[in-house]
């Protein structure tokens, strides 16, 4: 069986300087696999180092030991100690990131923040544009805000754009930090709804969430994080 | 440094067409008597990439963008960048005439202080007209209507294209100042604190601008800036100064949300939540 994601004994310490260099272990023997169009739900305690272990396999966190084994492009490749330019190409090819959080660019319409992953893949403006419509309406952002900056949307409708954005690409792997925290019971039916389209499509997923239905629905696998705690012992 | 949002809101870096890096720095260094500006700098820059140097005054950032343009002669090391024939060239062996040409053409530099880029006393339209004649167009009809259509691009009115620049505003100056720059197509782009002394409003507009221009055109770029925030939206990879040397280098958002060295995690929790 091929993986998309195959982590060995990864682990992260943040180091302090200001508070007098203290060490704050997050995670260490962190070991699991993701296969094409499976979800692996991280569960544990807020703190357990959930959301940290997605910013790794991103490359966001440094990964100070271990190996995050990624298939890019029929290789795999270690991101633990991938050169920049490399993680950028897997980002552009491979690994897209979900969180709950837009990071709003000024005066970019919310259509083309939507779009903006295709025509970084090489779609047309044109087909860009009408699969961003697509998902903006299913995700219920009425048309006549689709060419206005989402900077001046209220947090809902900036995490739903998010969400669009993380959904449109094709890429085979997604990372999903709590989609659909905050979200009301059709915008989270339609996340739902979308990881599943994503899995038939063969997707590789590892997502956070901490509604427990929405976790039943979406969930193949459950890794428990709290196994690979690195207690400040 | 635990409660961030991840996303990387710098342009996407395009499938390189060549995998040889385009500007490669080797030990770079430079000493005014016993004080070093600048230490041991080394690095590659590829095709399509944005390299931010980020650092307080004094950390040496701008000696570097110096050497790095070719304005300035290493006390150390050199610099090398890949012509538009594949060749790789060393700076220091070419000829000052091919160096200016070269800085005319390839390659843009963007000054901090408009006033330095432009020529103030002369209309917006000759301004941009200059590099293209520069590269050997004569056309008048043709140099004014790529200039009147790169005025557009940077979001400058064509009626204003006979106005010298001293009459913009500050915005307005920069944003021609780009424009002058990229009318000739150059590959690679220096740009100095490009929003500093700007309003927050109009740094945002110029921002935004410059990103999307980046993305389209595949531009690399050398960006120095205090400015974290305009790192995280231009950039793709960061390095930091501090005394004369490059303390932490990496992805931009990896050494913004997850910063290793001191300095480096002084500076980020330095910033004030808007």
């Amino acid at each position: 069986m091929i993986q998309m994601i195959d982590i060995r004994n990864a682990e992260k310490t943040f180091v302090m300087h200001l508070q007098g260099g203290i060490s704050l272990p997050v995670v260490r023997n962190v070991s699991f696999h993701v296969a094409p169009g499976e979800c692996v739900v991280l569960s544990g305690p807020s703190g357990a180092g959930k959301s940290s272990i997605l910013k790794m396999i991103f490359g966001n966190y440094r990964c100070d030991g271990g190996v995050i084994g990624v298939r890019h492009k029929g290789d795999v490749v270690d991101i633990a100690t991938a050169e920049p330019r490399q993680v950028l190409n897997v980002r552009r090819d491979t690994i897209g990131y979900v969180s709950q959080f837009l990071r709003a660019v000024p005066r970019v319409a919310a259509i083309d923040v939507v779009a903006e992953p295709l025509l970084a893949a090489g779609v047309v403006r044109e087909e860009a544009q009408a699969r961003a419509g697509v998902l903006l309406r299913r995700l219920n952002i009425p048309e006549r805000l689709w060419k206005l900056p989402p900077s001046t949307f209220s947090g809902g409708e900036q995490q739903r754009v998010n969400i669009a954005r993380g959904f449109i690409s094709d890429l085979p792997i997604l990372l999903l930090d709590e989609p659909t925290a905050s979200l009301d019971a059709a915008n989270r039916a339609m996340v739902v709804e979308l990881v599943a389209e994503k899995k038939r499509a063969g997707v590789a997923m590892v997502a956070i969430v901490h509604d427990d239905e929405v976790r039943h629905l979406i969930a193949d696998r459950l890794v428990d994080v709290t196994s690979f705690a690195a207690a400040a012992a | 440094m635990l409660d961030v949002t991840v996303s990387s809101t710098a342009p996407t870096v395009r499938a390189p067409a060549n995998d040889e890096p385009l500007l490669v720095a080797e030990n770079l260094g430079k000493s005014y008597g016993r004080l070093a500006a600048c230490r041991d700098v080394s690095f590659e820059l590829y095709s399509g990439e944005v390299l931010a140097i980020v650092g307080e005054s004094g950390s040496g950032k701008s000696t570097l963008l110096q050497m790095l343009s070719g304005q300035l002669t290493p006390g150390t090391g050199s610099v090398s960048y890949r012509m538009r024939d594949g060749v790789t060239r060393n700076l220091a062996e070419m000829g000052e005439a091919e160096r200016r040409f070269l800085f005319r053409t390839d390659w843009g530099f963007v000054h901090q202080d408009p006033a330095m880029g432009l020529r103030m006393a002369v209309s917006a339209g000759a301004n941009v007209g200059e590099r293209l004649m520069a590269v050997g167009q004569n056309h008048y009809g043709k140099i004014r209507d790529t200039a009147t259509s790169w005025l557009e691009r940077v979001e400058i009115s064509a009626d204003r294209i006979d106005d010298a620049p001293r009459t913009y505003s500050g915005g307005m100056r920069q944003r021609l100042q780009i424009a002058r720059n990229l009318v000739t197509e150059p590959r690679l782009v220096f740009m100095d604190e490009p929003t500093g002394g700007l309003d927050v409003s109009v740094q945002a507009r110029l921002l935004d601008m410059m990103r999307t221009l980046v993305s389209e055109l595949g531009l690399s770029a050398i960006v120095v800036t205090h400015d974290l925030a305009v790192a995280r939206l231009l950039s793709h990879r960061v390095m930091v100064m501090q005394g004369g040397r490059v303390i932490e280098t990496g992805l931009t958002d990896q050494v913004l949300d997850d910063p290793r060295e001191p300095y480096t995690q002084l500076l980020v929790s330095s910033i004030l939540p808007a």
